[in-house]
């Protein structure tokens, strides 16, 4: 039976064509493993330098949003299975007839949810040139945190990506829903 | 003045801050976690140099990407050199971005809109 559990994941990953993948706990010294991983692997594809860059920028700016929201959260929470949670993440590249999707899932509690809605659903009316005055705006004038961080990852995220932002929030139980993003670059 | 001389690393720019010379260096990429933490001894730097600088200061900026958290950073950064500037120096940025990265060109036009310094924008094969 084991056998089989991996064979079907396995499978799943041969479909979608999912080039990396990673679930798990995310650290600071992570995303410099992640970061030669996949340039190697988007090397081996003979992708332009130029997709290949944005790949690489924006699954950046992706697992330093999770880590950067999940350590803000821990803070506040006393839960220490829901601690556990919000330190996980699933974090894919999926290669595509044109381009790639950088993908994550994570944990985020649910008073949060209707912000980061509203956030990413005004990001997604905006278009290019919006978008630019957007982020010129917030990086002018936006109050940060002191880590450095003002909200700019997402509009970051879906300027250099070029397309709508794909998301969904799945509801989990009363404190927690899973949040996931799909960023498609090409 | 001491200067700031400092390898690269996988988050981390080169730094090369010459006060004899007056010329600054950025080079690589920038992404680390926390980008205050990084950008702080640099900062300091200019807020010295700022009290007696040479009549000319260059920096060049050959970012190969930075993440959003160094973006603000790096605002500071010039923001310190638009003050560096009014102090009588006059000082010039150059931003160097590899060709077809629309991405960092961008970015380069951004600073431009904000801060009042002339910029000189330098397209590259390799940064």
């Amino acid at each position: 039976m084991q056998f089989n559990k991996i064979y079907d994941i396995y499978q799943k990953f041969e479909e979608r064509n999912i080039i990396f993948s990673f679930s798990g706990v995310i650290t600071s010294d992570f995303l410099n493993a992640v970061l030669d991983i996949v340039e190697a692997k988007v090397d081996y594809l003979e992708e332009s330098p130029k997709i290949k860059k944005k790949v690489l920028k924006i699954l950046v700016e992706c697992v330093q949003n999770i880590y950067y929201h999940g350590e803000n959260q821990l803070s506040s929470l006393k839960d220490n299975v829901a601690k556990k949670k919000l330190n996980n993440a699933l974090v894919m590249v999926v290669k595509e007839d044109q381009g790639f999707l950088v993908e994550t899932g994570n944990y985020i509690e649910n008073h949060l949810v209707d912000d980061l809605k509203e956030r990413i659903e005004n990001i997604n009316k905006l278009d290019k040139l919006e978008l630019r005055e957007l982020y010129r705006d917030v990086l002018a004038n936006g109050t940060f945190s002191d880590r450095g961080t003002a909200g700019l990852g997402m509009i970051d995220i879906a300027r250099k990506s070029g397309n709508k932002l794909n998301y969904s929030f799945l509801p989990v139980d009363s404190g927690l829903s899973f949040f996931t993003l799909s960023v498609k670059i090409s | 003045m001491e200067n700031i001389l400092r390898e690269s690393s996988a988050k981390t720019p080169a730094i090369n801050f010459d006060a004899k010379s007056g010329v600054l260096l950025l080079k690589g990429r920038s992404i680390p976690e926390n980008s205050i933490e990084f950008y702080k001894p640099l900062n300091d730097w200019l807020d010295l140099y700022v009290e007696k600088p040479l009549d000319e200061t260059t920096i060049d900026m050959k970012l190969e990407y930075f993440n959003t958290s160094s973006s603000k950073c790096i605002l500071d950064l010039l923001k310190r050199l638009e003050k560096i500037n009014q102090a009588g120096s006059k000082v010039s940025v150059n931003w160097y971005f590899e060709s077809e990265d629309e991405d960092m060109e961008e970015a380069g036009e951004d600073y431009q809109a904000i801060i009042k310094l002339p910029f000189k924008m330098i397209e590259v094969e390799e940064i």
